[in-house]
């Protein structure tokens, strides 16, 4: 199978303004609402978000990013040591509305270890999931996204991968084989 | 970034610089979690882990101890005084009866130089050495490469200098091996008796004058007086020591010069250092006890998550 372009950088931009707005219209003004982007990958797309957003409502959005790898359930059985990397969340989520971001959702394992991280901060009233890609019918727990950038159908040997501008020099979204030993 | 390539954490001789990073790096974010409203993650909440202590210890055993129930660890605890070790048990013996009992790593402090070594040549349990008699002291010397880091930004091209018992001290050892793999210049300090011939063949410097060792370096870590170690008299008395080898206010207000001041601990204060001295703004000795929390944490973590190969 060789490796193809499922949204390229014009449409890429367009789903990101789209899911900006949507969070515009169910987050009010933001001021009981605080973003929060899952490590490693969800970080772009959360940046990405923050930006937008303070820039289309001209208003300061309660910004961290956490990461869930002292929370996961594969960390005895993964191929890789999994190596921590940076969670940064300084302003209590005690009855915020927190939106979690993340790029790809798949099996929902990164979700539901992102989400026990998120509560050992405090009690936020409600918890929303962003995600740019939803894989539908790949799903291994009862999670769902609130807000979706594409719904794609693809095989469990095929991966998605999100190229980002400020890493990889573009916004694209791919679909390529899966490398060996991957789910 | 890559798994550790130990399966046990037997001394700092065995590891690779980059070994050294990967823990640093995870002892960052394992900083961050102790400072968090819950200090504590479910990582190893299907470990169990025995802490065998064959010598006295404080501040190592706590901090292994906070260091396991922070990552969600059972923990046992163990010590020699009280179990059948005194009704002649052999070491190998003690410890495949604590792993017969489901142990999956065990965290020892031993008087014999090599006992971890020896004992991970029988079992297969990881095993992280908590101090060997002189020979190794990894999780000190971790700790004390990442507090300097922490306050002067890196260890590389940095001047440590450690003084005091260097004969007699797993620290110094670990240490060294420990600044130098990180490629920090490293010199020892201490009167002639209490320095190891041929230590020069480790790649450090070697001075008998405190006052030239701290006008020299950038960090000074300064090591207790073993005297439970010293089977005759290397120094005519404490009061001696005190005054030429001791660091104190006065030595480093002639100096002028800001040095980092380390101390492993326990602290015999008014004999290797002055109380004014180790309460001194320049003292990280707090930080050092802070940090080793974290550093445990951290090889804690990436021990129990290695996979057999």
């Amino acid at each position: 199978m060789q490796p193809r372009i499922i949204l390229d950088s014009k449409r890429f931009l367009l789903t990101l303004n789209r899911l900006c707005f949507q969070l515009i219209e169910t987050q009010k003004d933001f001021s009981n609402t605080a973003i929060i982007g899952v490590q490693p990958r969800g970080i772009y797309l959360s940046d990405r978000i923050h930006k937008r957003l303070s820039e289309i409502t001209g208003k300061t959005i309660a910004y961290g990013i956490i990461d869930p790898t002292f929370y996961r359930d594969d960390y005895r059985t993964a191929e890789k040591q999994l190596t921590p990397k940076a969670t940064s969340i300084k302003f209590s989520t005690e009855n915020k509305s927190v939106v979690l971001i993340d790029d790809v959702l798949f099996s929902g394992r990164t979700v539901r270890s992102a989400m026990d991280a998120l509560l050992d901060f405090g009690r936020p009233s409600k918890v929303e999931l962003l995600v740019l890609v939803d894989r539908r019918f790949t799903r291994q727990l009862p999670i769902q996204p609130d807000y979706v950038g594409i719904t794609i159908d693809s095989l469990t040997s095929e991966r998605v991968k999100v190229d980002w501008d400020k890493v990889d020099g573009s916004d694209r979204i791919w679909i390529v084989p899966a490398k060996p030993n991957e789910p | 970034m890559n798994a550790l390539s130990v399966k046990h954490l037997l001394g700092i001789k065995y590891l690779t610089r980059e070994d050294i990073e990967i823990i640093f790096e995870s002892a960052d974010e394992f900083k961050e979690v102790l400072n968090r409203p819950i200090k504590k993650v479910p990582s190893l909440r299907d470990t169990t882990i025995v802490n065998l202590f064959f010598e006295n210890s404080t501040r190592t055993r706590i901090s292994f101890e906070l260091a396991e129930k922070r990552l969600s660890a059972d923990t046992i605890n163990f010590t020699s005084s009280g179990s059948s070790v005194k009704k002649g048990e052999t070491l190998i013996d003690t410890v495949n009866n604590i792993l017969a009992m489901k142990v999956d790593m065990v965290v020892m402090r031993h008087p014999s130089p090599g006992a971890p070594v020896f004992l991970s040549q029988h079992i297969n349990a990881s095993i992280i050495n908590a101090g060997d008699g002189t020979h190794e002291h990894p999780t000190q010397a971790l700790l004390d490469a990442f507090s300097i880091r922490e306050k002067l930004g890196k260890v590389e091209g940095k001047k440590i200098a450690i003084i005091g018992d260097i004969r007699h001290s797993r620290v110094a050892l670990s240490n060294i091996f420990c600044l130098k793999k990180l490629g920090a210049e490293v010199m020892v300090a201490g009167p002639p008796t209490l320095i190891p011939m041929y230590i020069e063949s480790l790649g450090v410097k070697v001075e008998y004058d405190v006052r030239k060792a701290l006008e020299w370096c950038d960090a000074a870590n300064i090591l207790r007086i073993q005297l439970e170690r010293q089977e005759i008299q290397y120094f005519a008395s404490l009061r001696e020591y005190a005054l030429y080898f001791g660091v104190n206010k006065k030595l480093l207000d002639e100096i002028g010069k800001d040095i980092l001041i380390m101390h492993p601990g326990p602290i015999n204060r008014g004999v290797e250092i002055t109380s004014d001295v180790a309460d001194s703004p320049n003292s990280i000795i707090l930080d050092q006890v802070e940090n080793g929390v974290a550093i445990r944490m951290a090889v804690l973590y990436l021990l129990s998550g290695r996979k057999e190969v």
